[in-house]
């Protein structure tokens, strides 16, 4: 029984990935990823970290058989419907980097990850993202045939956006496998743009970052892959000394989306921010759980997650704190807040915070609830109609999360993107 | 210009408003009066369209139209204001920014484009001093953080900029300091025009030393049980409301 319920899963997970090769990562690693994976299978709701969120089931249902053939698109179209001004554009195609020779400022490098230096594959590749413990990672690990290698030795100003766009013909499954590598001192604007695609895919997206002693780096993920995607995406950061990391994460459509961000802050007198926001509506499931482990002393971290909640979606957060016993004097700070509009939609939030260090900070605190009626009916008793007052009461829930973003033409880009998702 | 008509409202089951009359026509300034809890701000806030209570009887018409088939919106765009005896704090939407939306809409709704933004920002320099209202103030989220006073004023700045035909204040004076209960009221009073009219809801003479009202009712219970001219508000003022309690409270027995 137990042996034919494995070789059904192995025969699943072959189905997926039958298109895989897997250049970049050692046989070690691979091997491990495989072990773990035919123990623990793909998760389903019987796992904790899993339990709103059924990857298995919506796998087995929506990909039992992956049928696609990718599209091509021509750089000059991308670049005509892609592209933000006063930043840097990269394009990602179907997970893989188009090779465009375009000018980067000095000091960043970017490449195919099966182009990647084996020295920097070996330091970093799967150092923050080990394959025990999830199994998404372990398949992606085993897996991964696709991604891209970052690396920034300089502070330069423009952000970088990274345009992440999928077309095929039928559905499409792959792993992609991101390293980003910040050396010391350096300060970058990383920006993952999701965008919408006309075909049915499942990604599971992992992306390692390790930010070097004193390196700064500001990421922001928008997450707008249309009502067809369904996409696991996992960031594992690793923090040095005096480094700063600030995660903001906007999830705006996609019919599955979960967002594994952990941070490891490993040295004192780092700081990590995490900022998320989400809308949700129609049968939506997004789900983000966030982990940041201090380990070190004299550390910060901040995180703010909003969700707008609608139609009849479902939204998780569950965001873990750990302060482990060496991590004396810990500022750690976490809120969520969501609104409900509508009695169909759920929220699932929970905050979990583990404490083994006595001289910290902590909180945390969560709220769902509605629109504020006392609010909207003084809109409305100044001639503002139902629409535009509930429309100014979510951008004013949202302002905090969208006006942190340091570039201009992104919070631009973001706030456009809000109102929208407001609209439809 | 307002018709209220045996006007019965409840909440939750609760009978709170017992059947209003009032008239009030262009160009009036009338004051209703009433102990604690007698049902003015409710009669306020059914005038507004709060749909929290249930109008169970009689009507209300403005300047013909039919207000209680209207929404909250409908009605402030028609004309009627109503200056919040608790004003709310809305964090994250700009004074200014809620009141360049709502001055907007009105227009919208009478068929009048957008208000073009230099003439908007000249507006709103003109009326803030009219109140005597600290620019700064503008700038910030309605209401938030704002004193007590300081939210006074700017419900009556609001008023300024949106010209109703119907001005309601409920206890707009409790909380005003003395120097911004004059300014206050001298605002009303230079808004005041034949073609617009105020209701003010107050529990004091002071205010009404400023802005002298064409007719005093006295609420008590649900119900208007007196009215009189400005004479009635010192009378209240002097004796209280024992003698209304009293007669009424016998009366129903
Ligand atoms: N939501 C509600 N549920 C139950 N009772 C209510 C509700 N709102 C108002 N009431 C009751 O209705 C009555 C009238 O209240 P209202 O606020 O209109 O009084 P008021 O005349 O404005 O008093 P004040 O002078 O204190 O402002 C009060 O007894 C109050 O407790
Ligand atoms: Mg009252």
């Amino acid at each position: 029984m137990v042996t034919d319920k494995l070789t059904a899963t192995h025969q699943f997970i072959e189905e997926l990935t039958k298109h895989s090769g897997k250049a970049f990562m050692s046989a070690t690693d691979i091997g491990q990823a495989l072990r773990y994976l035919e123990e623990n299978g793909i998760p389903n709701n019987k796992h904790e970290d899993y339990k709103y969120c059924n990857i298995e089931a919506i796998l087995r249902k929506e990909f039992k058989t992956i049928t696609g053939k990718e599209n091509d698109l021509s750089i000059p179209d991308l670049k005509q419907n892609y592209v933000i001004i006063s930043a840097y554009n990269i394009y990602v195609f179907n997970g893989k980097l188009h090779s465009d020779p375009f000018d980067f400022p000095e000091g960043v490098s970017i490449s195919p990850i099966n182009n990647a230096s084996t020295e920097y594959l070996h330091n970093h590749l799967t150092k923050y993202a080990p394959s025990n413990g999830d199994a998404l990672i372990a398949l992606n690990t085993a897996y991964a045939d696709r991604g891209m290698f970052l690396h920034v030795t300089k502070s330069f100003n423009k952000p970088i956006v990274i345009h992440h766009i999928n077309s095929s013909e039928g559905n499409l499954f792959f792993n992609v496998r991101n390293l980003f590598v910040i050396e010391k001192n350096a300060e970058a604007q990383l920006v993952e743009f999701h965008h919408a695609s006309n075909n049915k895919y499942f990604t599971n997206n992992l992306t390692e970052i390790s930010v070097a002693e004193n390196a700064h780096v500001n990421h922001t993920i928008i997450q707008d892959a249309g009502a067809v995607s369904y996409s696991i995406n996992t960031t594992k950061v690793h923090q040095q000394k005096q480094s700063n990391y600030t995660n903001s994460c906007f999830t705006f459509s996609g019919a599955l989306v979960r967002n594994n961000l952990s941070i490891a802050v490993d040295a004192e007198f780092a700081e990590a921010h995490l900022f998320g926001l989400f809308i949700t509506k129609s049968n939506q499931l997004v789900d983000n759980h966030t982990l940041v482990d201090h380990l070190k002393p004299n550390c910060q971290s901040n995180e703010l997650y909003k969700g707008i909640v609608g139609g009849k979606s479902t939204a998780v957060f569950n965001g873990q704190i750990f302060v482990e016993k060496d991590a004396q004097k810990t500022n750690a700070y976490q809120s969520s807040k969501n609104i409900l509009l509508s009695d169909d939609a759920t929220v699932n939030a929970k905050p979990e915070l583990e404490i083994y260090a006595n001289d910290v900070k902590c909180s945390h605190g969560t709220s769902t609830g509605k629109v504020d009626e006392n609010a909207l009916f003084y809109l409305k008793a100044r001639g503002i109609g139902e629409e535009s007052a509930h429309k100014l009461l979510l951008q004013a829930f949202a302002h905090e999360v969208i006006d942190q973003l340091k570039s201009d033409t992104i919070k631009e880009k973001v706030s456009e993107l809000f109102e929208q998702s407001l609209q439809d | 210009m307002l018709f209220v008509k045996n006007l019965k409202a409840e909440i939750d089951g609760k009978e709170i408003l017992k059947g209003i009359n009032l008239e009030v026509k262009a160009g009036e300034v009338h004051a209703i009066m009433g102990p604690n809890g007698s049902g003015k701000s409710t009669l306020s806030a059914v005038l507004a369209g709060r749909e929290d209570y249930q109008v169970t009887e009689g009507s209300v018409s403005f300047n013909g139209k039919d207000l209680l088939e209207l929404s909250a919106e409908y009605r402030a765009r028609e004309g009627v204001f109503l200056a919040f005896q608790y004003p709310v704090e809305i964090p994250g939407v700009s004074n200014i920014n809620f009141l360049r939306t709502a001055l907007n809409e009105i227009r919208k709704y009478k068929g009048l484009p957008d208000m073009e933004a230099k003439d908007f920002l000249a507006l709103i320099k003109e009326k803030q001093k009219l109140v005597e209202l600290d620019a700064k103030l503008t700038g910030r989220s309605v209401n938030e953080g704002f004193s007590g006073g300081e939210k006074k004023r700017n419900e009556i700045f609001q008023m300024a900029v949106l010209e109703p035909k119907l001005a309601i204040l409920d206890e707009t004076d409790s909380g005003l300091d003395i120097d911004a209960l004059r300014i206050v009221a001298t605002g009303v009073n230079k808004l005041k025009s034949k073609n617009n009219a105020t209701i003010v809801i107050t529990h004091y003479q002071r205010l009404l030393d400023y802005i002298v009202p064409d007719f005093v009712h006295i609420l008590y219970n649900g119900k208007i049980v007196k009215s009189g001219g400005k004479e009635l508000a010192l009378e209240m003022e002097e004796k209280g409301y024992d003698e209304i309690k009293k007669e009424y409270d016998t009366t129903t027995v």
